[in-house]
This record gives C-alpha cells, structure tokens and sequence, in this order.
C-alpha cells in the first residue's frame, strides 16, 4: 500500500479506537445512570434513593397482587430472587402485567419502604410462542423458558 | 480483484452495473417483502402472551437490524473515501445517510406503537431507545453536515470523521438489553443456540430481515445512480444516455 495511504489508514483507526474508548469510559461512569431501573436488591442495600422520583424493576410475585373493591388501587411486591419491595399503585395496568411476569413501577420510596407508583409498565421476555406450543410445554410440566416446574 | 476495484471508480460503469443488478434484485425484493408481510401478518399464529400485538415485530425488527448495519455500510464508504480518495465511495455515504435516518425513524415510530400496549407507554429512556434516538442524529447529523459544505471534497472528508466515530455507537445499542437494566428484553434470535422465538415466527422474520437487507442495497443503489448523474451532469457519457432517452 502506498505510503501515504497507509498513513491515512493509521489515522482512521486511531480515530475510531480512541473515540470508542473515550465513549466507552463515559458509558462507564454513567452506568448507573443508564440503568432504567433499580433492582429490589439495589432498593435493600440502600442504593436507591428516599423520597426522590425512582423506579424499580423485577419480577411480580406469584399470589402478592391485591386489588381493592372499591377503587383502582392495586398493590403487589416486586421481586429479583434476592429482596422484595411492596408496591402501591393507583391505576389502569397494562394488559400484560400479571403475577410471575415482569414489570417496572416508577414512584417514590417513603418511609416504609413502599413504592408508592405512579406508573406501572409491563415487561415481557424474548419468548415468542404460539398459544398451543405454551399449552403442550405446561402440560409437560415445563415453563415458557423450557424450565423444569 | 484490482482491475474491479478500479472499475467500481468509474462512475459510467458504476452506474451501468448498478442498473442491471436493480433490473432483477428490485423485484426479487419487492416479492420478498409482500411475501414476508402477508405470511407474517396472516399465516402466523399469534403470541402466546401478546396476542396478535406482537406481530409489528415483522416490521420493527428488519427495520431496527438494517438501521444498524446501514450504518457500517455508510461509515465503511467513509473510511474508504478518507484513505483512498475514492469519490464513489463518498457517492456512497452521502446516499447510504437518508435510508438509514428513514429506517432508524420507522424503528423508532413502530416501537413506539408496540411499546403502547405491551409495556403501557410510548416512550421511555430506556438504554436501547435512547441509544437508537441518537443514532436517528448521527444519520441526520451526516445529512446536514454534508449540506453545509460549499466544497464537496472537504464535505466528505468531515462527513467520514463524523460517521467514524458515531460507529461507536452501534455495538452500544447492540449489547445495551445485555448491559444495562432497560424495558427492552434481550435478543430473541441468537447465532449460538436456539433462539427464543418459535421457528414458525422465526422464518418469516428471517425472510423480512433478508428483504429489508435487499431494500436497503437496492435503495442505496437508485440513490447513488440518482447522485452519480446529478454530479456528473455535465460528462459525455451523462450527455449521451440523456440523448439515448435514458437506456444504458
């Protein structure tokens, strides 16, 4: 390759290495930051902040979601396996939100440690299924995510 | 291999080459499409748990994949163009910019119609959507930046730094459900594996993906004809074509 080209190549790398590190040490030191939600095991360790706008994120546990006769109140706990944190919230859910499925609640933590939310969204897995094929794997004992129940 | 790369700098071959591969490869993708639309929106069985909701996937997901590559493709050209001066492939970049802003913003737009009843929102600042947002103004950024140069030599050259760096990026939005906590699910397709998605659904996507693929070469194809004719105006072989009623 000629010289000067050769030079210019050098240069091209160079940009594209030294602007990626430089973007990626910016990601780095912002990774809390980018984080759209905390963990219940972040809320326990006492990494998330009281009183301050937050949201959290986990699993719904199974038999927690208790809805109220006479008004949109729903409460439920929110799970990583790790801690728990109860959640307030009074609202339209989303149609996909359920027990055992993920959500993530935004609100503000008050001194009981209750998410008192003001927006609850659904989150779902990367499990797409027809209906019948979810069917069979219940019925042969497995879960959406082929485990073992 | 030389004597090809030194054709693909004349613009009267590039723009004849180009004209035969689009003669069979716009109809190919235009079947491909229809195809993949009619079998994905109708002949597949809805998802388990999102119902028929889901199925924006088939749009959503082709587009959002080839926004991505789009985007190699568009910084490629540049590097090329900054290390060897080719001009064609600045031809390249300034037409593979438009497609890719166009397809950034369809990913961002069905997202957001899926995001509505799935999630309950239209929009969060989630890692991944934020990241695609400023993809969307690496694209335009490209786009204006271009435009804003009298000089197209000097325009190309700040075009490719620009695009060069931007390419950071695209591995960020690839790796950001992996990374990062965000409302988005990790992928579904995996090349190591079996993919989380049931084969049935698998395919047609698949089919989609290979059509936007093909949509995109063949759009950046028609640009660059549009591009190479418009600085080449004043050439013989633009003249004669022009005289000959357009047939190359």
């Amino acid at each position: 390759m000629h010289p000067v080209r050769k030079q210019r190549l050098y240069l091209v790398l160079f940009l594209v290495v030294f602007s990626s590190a430089a973007i990626g040490l910016v990601a780095y030191a912002l990774r809390g930051n980018i984080n759209l939600f905390f963990s219940p095991a972040d809320v326990a360790a006492g990494k998330a902040p009281v009183g301050q706008a937050l949201r959290v994120g986990g699993m719904v546990v199974d038999g927690s979601v208790q809805r109220s006769d006479d008004s949109l109140v729903v409460r439920f706990e929110i799970t990583d396996f790790q801690s728990t944190v109860p959640v307030v919230y009074e609202g339209i859910l989303p149609d996909l939100f359920g027990e055992g499925q993920g959500a993530v609640a935004s609100g503000e933590l008050d001194a009981l440690g209750v998410l008192q939310a003001s927006e609850v969204l659904a989150k779902h897995d990367e499990n797409y299924m027809p209906p019948e094929v979810a069917d069979a794997l219940e019925k042969s004992g497995f879960d959406h995510k082929g485990n073992a129940q | 291999m030389w004597t090809f790369f030194h054709k693909l700098g004349s613009p009267p071959w590039l723009y004849g080459i180009s004209g035969s591969i689009l003669r069979w490869l716009l109809p190919l993708t235009l079947l491909a499409l229809a195809t993949g639309l009619v079998w994905g929106l109708l002949f597949t069985a809805p998802d388990f748990r999102q119902g028929n909701s889901y199925r924006i996937i088939y749009i959503h997901v082709p587009a959002a994949v080839v926004a991505l590559a789009g985007y190699y493709v568009m910084a490629l050209a540049g590097a090329i163009n900054l290390i060897w001066k080719m001009k064609m492939a600045d031809v390249a970049m300034r037409s593979a910019a438009p497609i890719g802003a166009a397809l950034t913003f369809i990913a961002l737009v069905t997202g957001a119609i899926w995001g509505k009843p799935t999630w309950g929102t239209w929009w969060v600042w989630d890692a991944r959507i934020t990241s695609m947002l400023i993809l969307l103004f690496l694209y335009l950024g490209v786009i204006a930046l271009y435009e804003a140069f009298d000089n197209k030599e000097a325009a190309g050259k700040a075009c490719a730094v620009l695009s060069l760096v931007g390419m950071v990026n695209i591995p960020i939005i690839y790796k950001s459900v992996d990374w990062w906590y965000s409302l988005h699910q990790p992928a579904s397709i995996k090349f190591t594996g079996e993919s989380s998605i049931d084969p049935s659904m698998l395919y047609p996507l698949l089919l989609m993906i290979g059509a936007f693929y093909a949509l995109f070469t063949c759009c950046l194809l028609m640009n660059m004809r549009a591009e190479l004719l418009s600085r080449e105006a004043r050439t013989n072989w633009v003249r004669k074509l022009a005289l000959s009623g357009g047939r190359d």
